[in-house]
């Protein structure tokens, strides 16, 4: 037994030019930020302010940040993915070598659900959702922090199976044989397994996090009635999380047993079961897909009702359609694997439950039309990415109707088809949602608003890269091809896989608009600056508060009476005239302190999961024991929390005087 | 919807429904949030009791649950476990009072039981490896380690969850702090043994009366 | 931040607060709840050793007691109540028993179906997929 496991200088791919190019960029990238940050001398500032912060907003914010950087990476394998299968015709080989390509399009699965969406849609929440209450701060501050560190914990490690070692060759999904040490006997799944385990660990107690937060903690008056629709959704989704993810972890540590001491759950020998692990992947799966979906749809209708100008049609039956979709979700999984040779009566059921979950998302659809006719519909950018969703998910679930029909799917399972579909969906609802959220709220979390020509620019990019990268997939896997092809003989599919990966870099351009959008913006934040507070005339308690709120978020807790509370208090003060907020009675506000239990938390699970990848035993104990300790002196903290002095709150409102008094 | 008569900042007001009525206080927000934590943590358990529940017949061969438990140690190891769960509610009830070494005492009966139901647990376990029914040996094997090995494993969190949270009530008495993770303990404690009534109802007396 | 009667912590009794001095109620409480999961345990044990039940049924007989001592550590022990005040947590509960019902029936039913269809098995040798 080694000093070092498994790990010696053969874990660097040095024959592998593309990897070594690549993690050559991603490793420079990294150490010209961090001599930035250096010469500049900002780490105690990020120490101070962000790092060990607990404050929703400023989590929020780091979560986009990683989901963004991650968006860079996965949609890296994307554009090679594309490129590779435009080139690999005939006889062609392409230039990424089978290995090399069953790496990419694995990761590029995992990156883009586990590290882009998941803290996109996080952050999201984590910025919004305590504000649209009406409070200070999330019911668990300090777990808030624990699970965004551990979150940069699975990403760091995804990351590093690049320079070190390899990913996982098996997809996203990892099914057994294939995925078992038999066949798998490299780091690249122990990569993938460690990273999810540790990250899901951060994804579960933030799901605790918000269902005790929106349950528990909303403020005077606010019934569960007059919650805004995205809290609805939040609420919804942490409910799946809290539900579903417990069942991811189990399965993996399922498959971890058999890797790594012998187990036989899905082995081929001594009696397991492979298709368990399909089944129970995918009883997480199915409801994964709605933690992700449901929020956008939250986004959308806030966006929808702010910029017609009127309340969301039908906030009841909204209510209940998100609710009927969080239960409905349960009962649909199986739909993944109907060719893995189930009976008609369980392929049957299951298909109808698939068809049916589509009827409460056509009642949002219908709710979020009628919102808009009658109304003075505004076309900034997160309306344009909400008119951009409502179209392509019609179509991406009409697909999924189509795919819903066991015998309809036994031609097109894992056809490029499928790959069609859920891009079609998850691209069209959840990628457009987060970007019309992104828009949408950047004003409230920076003060000033983000340029609207890049951003039309980079949606229209965006909508059509999509339907030119998309759309000849779906003619492709009615003509045969199936998904993860590395190169294939058929040259009559070679035009279709050509227009594909124009299509990709048609997104590209899109997202390149994206960066420009937020360079430009800084350069011209004072043109761009919210003095208001509501620079759309929102309606949400969101936008009563100064751009960027004070970490209290407001002075005295707002009073609700109706849906909507910010929009009524505007339109009363309206009719009455009111003048700036009158004085009030300001109190000492009691907040968490930051801490860096979550930061140093992180730290150590990094060096854990490394050396359980590596099979360093003495490292994980070292790891395992330093969070164990980090946790213990979390526990005996003396002071949790901190007083911010009447005197601060007051001098801060009266320089902002954009509370609307509720 | 029922109400009640709510101070809102120290002022009684007039009945407001519960969900109207604000934040909800520090200590029903901690143990909330544990709650959904232990609900999280059962739908773990059942994804484990399901993989048991498929291989259970998957003896490759080997041992069967019939062949291999012993059903005097586990009605020892129920019992150990089920009066802890008695001390522990006594335990609570000390807290309440803010008794201190009626608290120490009922603590420490506690932890000696759920010692002592690992010891059994163990020694049954490493009784079965060395007869050659180790988890490797089968898949039903597997499941039958993984299953109430994870519930063992969640014992012994437990018990060392308990010994630090003795270390603060001596370091910093009955404090509002100390109250609420106090109160998560016995939540977790009780819960183990629920799981526990599952599993050697299923596994055991399910697997002996075949 | 606000009390109230109307919302209870899981796992806290009505005492809290009010009458933390009336000992010997919550010690009976927990007394009751000790004998009656010892009885369910006990008749568990007897179930499967005796011929007391008719043998296919057993396994039904042993989840009846299961899920009854459940029930019985839950209300006992938990203090869960259908009152107002524990409304969320019950509701919590409800979420969480569905989600393992799900699971559990789900699977179950899905992988014998699929064993049945798929598993090659020594009875029917014809059957190799």
């Amino acid at each position: 037994m080694t000093l070092l496991g498994k790990l010696n200088w053969n874990a660097v791919p040095f024959d592998q030019p593309i990897i070594m190019g690549a993690s050559g960029a991603m490793v420079l990238g990294i150490v010209l930020v961090l001599a930035w940050v250096t010469l500049k001398g900002y780490w105690p500032y990020l120490w101070r302010e962000w790092f060990t912060s607990v404050d929703h907003k400023r989590i929020g914010v780091m979560y986009v940040v990683l989901a963004m950087l991650m968006l860079l990476r996965g949609f890296a394998d994307a554009i090679m993915m594309r490129s590779q299968q435009a080139i690999a015709a005939g006889g062609a080989q392409g230039y990424l070598p089978p290995e090399h390509f069953d790496q990419i399009f694995s990761a590029h699965g995992t990156i883009m659900i586990f590290f882009m969406a998941m803290p996109f849609i996080v952050g999201l929440m984590n910025f919004v959702v305590p504000l649209q209450l009406g409070i200070r701060d999330v019911a668990f501050p300090t777990l808030n922090s624990v699970s965004l560190w551990l979150t940069a914990t699975g990403i760091l490690l995804t990351n590093i199976s690049l320079v070190v070692g390899e990913f996982a060759k098996t997809g996203w999904v990892a099914y057994p044989p294939l995925s078992e040490l038999q066949f798998s006997p490299g780091v690249g799944v122990d990569y993938y397994l460690w990273s999810l385990q540790i990250a899901g660990v951060g994804t579960l107690l933030a799901g605790i996090n918000f269902v005790t937060t929106i349950l528990k903690m909303r403020a005077p008056g606010m019934s569960y009635m007059r919650m805004p629709v995205f809290c609805w959704t939040a609420l919804a989704s942490n409910l799946l999380i809290v539900a579903a993810f417990p069942v991811l972890t189990a399965t993996f540590a399922m498959l971890l047993l058999d890797r790594y001491l012998g187990f036989h759950f899905f082995t081929v020998a001594a009696g397991g079961n492979a298709m368990m692990y399909v089944n129970l992947f995918w009883v997480w799966g199915h409801p994964e897909v709605y933690i992700l979906v449901l929020p956008p749809f939250g986004i959308f209708s806030e966006v929808i009702a702010t910029f017609s100008g009127k309340s969301l049609f039908g906030y009841r039956s909204m209510v209940g359609a998100t609710m009927a979709i969080c239960v409905l979700s349960f009962l649909v999984w199986l739909h993944h694997f109907f060719t893995m040779g189930a009976s008609a009566d369980v392929n049957g059921f299951f298909g109808v439950m698939s068809m049916i979950i589509a009827v409460p998302t056509g009642v949002k659809i219908f709710n979020w039309l009628f919102t808009m006719y009658g109304g003075r519909v505004r076309y900034s950018v997160p309306v344009l990415w909400a008119l951009g969703f409502m179209i392509t998910f019609a179509i991406g679930g009409m697909t999924g109707i189509l795919l819903a029909v066991p015998p309809a799917d036994f031609v097109l399972h894992n056809s490029v088809f499928l790959i069609a579909h859920f891009h079609n969906t998850i691209i069209g609802a959840v990628v457009f949602g987060l970007m019309a959220g992104y828009n949408y709220w950047f004003p409230k979390a920076f003060g000033f608003r983000l340029d609207e020509r890049w951003g039309k620019a980079s949606f229209w990019c965006w909508l059509i890269g999509f339907y030119v990268a998309f759309m000849p997939l779906y003619a492709l896997g009615l003509m045969g091809m199936t998904r993860r092809m590395q190169h294939y003989s058929d040259l009559s599919w070679q035009p279709w896989l050509i227009v594909a990966a124009v299509g990709s870099f048609i997104i590209l351009v899109g997202i390149a608009c994206q960066a420009m959008q937020l360079i430009v913006s800084i350069r011209h934040r004072e043109q761009l600056r919210d003095v208001t507070g509501d620079p759309w005339d929102a309606r949400t308690l969101e936008w009563s508060t100064a751009s960027p709120p004070p970490a209290w978020n407001f002075a005295v807790l707002p009073h609700v009476s109706g849906i909507d509370a910010f929009w009524s208090a505007k339109e009363l003060a309206h009719a009455r005239h009111d003048g700036p907020a009158r004085s009030r009675q300001y109190r000492p506000i009691e907040m968490p302190r930051n801490t860096p239990t979550g930061f140093v938390t992180a730290f150590f699970a990094v060096i854990a999961g490394f050396a359980l990848v590596w099979h360093i035993w003495w490292m994980v104990i070292l790891g395992a024991g330093g969070a164990f300790a980090t946790m213990i002196a979390f526990a005996f903290r003396e002071h949790d929390e901190e007083e911010i002095p009447a005197q601060t709150v007051a001098e801060f409102d009266n320089v902002h005087r954009v509370e609307v008094v509720l | 919807m029922s109400g009640a008569v709510v101070a809102l900042n120290g002022v009684p007001q007039a009945r407001v429904a519960t969900s109207e009525a604000g934040p909800a206080a520090k200590r029903i927000v901690v143990t909330y949030g544990f709650w959904i934590f232990l609900l999280s943590d059962i739908v773990m358990f059942s994804a484990l009791f399901a993989g048991y529940a498929v291989l259970v017949n998957a003896t490759a061969g080997g041992p069967t649950g019939a062949q291999l438990f012993n059903q005097g140690s586990v009605a020892y190891e129920t019992a150990c476990l089920l009066m802890s769960s008695y001390t522990c509610g006594l335990m609570s009830m000390a807290i309440g009072a803010h008794k201190r070494f009626a608290t120490y005492f009922f603590a420490g009966v506690t932890f000696l039981l759920g010692a002592a139901f690992l010891t059994l647990e163990i020694r049954e376990f490493i009784a079965m490896i060395d007869n050659g029914a180790g988890p490797q040996r089968s898949a039903f094997l597997s499941a039958f380690f993984a299953l109430v090995g994870c519930h063992g494993l969640h014992v012994t969190a437990g018990l060392a969850w308990l010994m630090v949270m003795m270390a603060q009530v001596r370091v910093t008495g009955f404090s509002a702090v100390v109250e609420r993770r106090l109160l998560c303990f016995s939540l977790f404690w009780h819960a183990l043994d629920i799981i526990w009534v599952g599993l050697f109802t299923v596994v055991y007396l399910m697997g002996v009366s075949q | 931040m606000t009390s109230l009667a109307n919302d209870r912590a899981p796992g806290d009794t009505e005492m809290y607060a009010e009458e933390r001095s009336s000992g010997s109620y919550g010690a009976f409480i927990y007394t009751v709840g000790l004998f009656l999961a010892v009885i369910l345990t006990a008749t568990s044990f007897w179930v499967t050793n005796t011929a007391l039940l008719w043998p296919p049924g057993i396994p039904l007989g042993l989840a009846v007691l299961a899920i009854a001592q459940m029930g019985i550590h839950l209300v006992f022990f938990l203090h869960i109540t259908t009152g107002p005040d524990n409304t969320n947590n019950v509701l919590a509960l409800a979420f969480g028993v569905l989600i393992v019902a799900v699971v559990l029936i789900g699977s179950l039913w899905i992988i014998s179906d699929l064993n049945a269809n798929m598993m090659p098995s020594i009875s029917m040798p014809n059957m190799q997929m």
